[in-house]
């Protein structure tokens, strides 16, 4: 999965599942705030990624993840050790 | 003590969507049961049930808002939109108010068995997902929609197995009439899915009449077979009389009586006379007398046993004025949780509208209901006061009268 196949599924379920407006999806703006994420939402996130890439995350990556492009980085990375695994 | 009044009614049944659709098919005696080939792949006895679709909510709540409503408080949802609008309550009212909510249900059976499903494959509790816990608790219906309409008074859930809905009209009623709230939403809802009633499949209780499923649902008829389940929900927006009219509300009706006993007995089993504890109590109630009452809802399910026994309880204390009787379950199938509520919403429709709706599929009585007068063509009368009957598992019991508002 290339790059960009990681950033349109992303954006592909952080829009169905999280009905955010993909015009307000930007590369530096801030996840939490820009989703509007409680800590509820958090395990909603968990649940898309390990139906989409396949991986589980853990609760404390999130804490390193701020903007966006954080976000699409970490599951580049995750999708990447999990291939190689 | 405060009169206390119905301003407001919804449904979401297998009747209509609404309770104008509602109104029409009991006017017409239509059945709402159907075939659920689900079921039968599934191992059950009996495939029949009412026939529901499931609520859009996509547009009408947001996200957080629909991922937490188990089926029932789907239902619930829908059933409470139409009442408060047809109340002329907004949220915006409603935040500013103590209204309560005192909703009916005692199951979520659906979405319990989906979150073990999903712990079973995936060995991980958190790819349950964060709807699941306020999906599977039985106050499903009320933690949903006191979160939605910014309810500020009483807020629970009423378990009582086939009298909730019955039983929750009955607290609403009592709350406002006392004085501790003014306006209280009730209800009842009941989930429809293949994982709800497997097990009361198995206790035989359900029709088999699977090549004619609108004939199945027969209360009271000499050749009943068993009930039909069925479900949905129904609200009844309950207030004072002073609120009402200080709101300038449209009245309904006025609930003028509420009674209620327990069998201690059998725990399936109907009991003459719990249920004539039940009925004397709510006429005692409301000081009627038992001629004033001009029609009866029965609780009557389809079952051999308890049709038996209601109708016997029913001519004890009504024999004498042959008081006309239909159950509505005939052509709705048994609304378990939900029934007590929806039986009220119909007899209000019933009350409003100058009609007897039909108890279909009376061909034959039977040595009890031979005693009764029962309504078996839709009937064009005016009605003043209505009697509505619950009973339930564990020998609940529960029996409202509502009155036309004068």
């Amino acid at each position: 999965m290339t790059h960009e196949e990681i950033i349109k599924t992303v954006n592909g379920f952080l829009v169905e599942e999280f009905e955010v407006d993909e015009s307000k999806i930007t590369s530096e703006g801030n996840l939490r705030e820009t989703l509007e994420l409680d800590s509820l939402d958090y395990v909603d996130l968990v649940v898309v990624i390990e139906s989409n890439f396949g991986f589980k995350v853990k609760g404390e990556d999130f804490l390193a993840i701020h903007t966006f492009k954080d976000f699409y980085n970490y599951c580049d990375i995750k999708v990447k050790e999990k291939a190689v695994a | 003590m405060h009169r206390v009044v119905i301003t407001g009614i919804g449904a979401w049944s297998c009747l209509g969507k609404n309770v104008d659709e509602v109104k029409d098919a009991l006017f017409a005696g239509k059945s709402g049961i159907g075939f659920d080939q689900e079921r039968k792949d599934m191992g059950y006895r009996s495939a029949l049930t009412g026939i529901l679709t499931r609520p859009e909510l996509k547009g009408l709540l947001d996200r957080r808002q629909r991922i937490s409503l188990g089926q029932p408080a789907e239902f619930a949802y829908m059933a409470t939109a139409e009442a408060l609008r047809m109340a002329k309550m907004e949220i915006d009212w409603l935040e500013k108010q103590e209204v309560g909510i005192i909703y009916g249900n005692d199951s979520v059976a659906q979405s319990t068995m989906e979150a073990i499903d999903i712990t079973r494959a995936k060995k991980d509790t958190t790819l349950i997902g964060s709807g699941a816990t306020f999906q599977s608790m039985n106050s499903t219906v009320t933690m949903n929609l006191s979160t939605i309409y910014k309810l500020k008074g009483i807020n629970f859930t009423l378990s009582a197995a086939c009298a909730s809905g019955s039983h929750s009209i009955g607290m609403g009623y009592l709350l406002i009439r006392t004085g501790l709230q003014h306006q209280v939403i009730c209800g009842g809802a009941q989930e429809v899915n293949s994982n709800t009633f497997g097990s009361f499949d198995g206790l035989a209780a359900f029709s088999i009449r699977e090549n004619e499923p609108t004939k199945a649902s027969r209360p009271f008829d000499r050749d009943r077979d068993g009930l039909v389940p069925s479900g949905g929900a129904a609200t009844v927006i309950l207030e004072s009389l002073e609120s009402a009219q200080k709101r300038g509300a449209t009245i309904l009706a006025e609930i003028v009586g509420y009674g209620f006993s327990s069998n201690g007995e059998h725990i399936s089993n109907s009991s003459v006379d719990g249920q004539i504890r039940s009925l004397s109590m709510a006429l005692k109630d409301s000081g009627l007398q038992t001629k004033e009452i001009h029609y009866i809802n029965a609780h009557a399910t389809s079952t051999p046993g308890g049709d038996r026994v209601e109708a016997q309880a029913i001519h004890t204390l009504f024999g004498e004025d042959q008081t006309p009787v239909s159950s509505t379950k005939s052509m709705t199938g048994h609304e378990c949780w939900m029934s007590g509520a929806s039986e009220i919403v119909y007899s209000v429709q019933m009350m409003q509208n100058d009609f007897i709706a039909p108890n279909i599929n009376f061909e034959n009585p039977d040595e009890e209901s031979q005693k009764l007068n029962i309504i078996t063509e839709t009937k064009e009368t005016s009605l003043n006061c209505i009697l509505s009957n619950s009973f339930g598992f564990g020998g609940t019991n529960s029996t409202l009268i509502i009155k036309k508002f004068h």
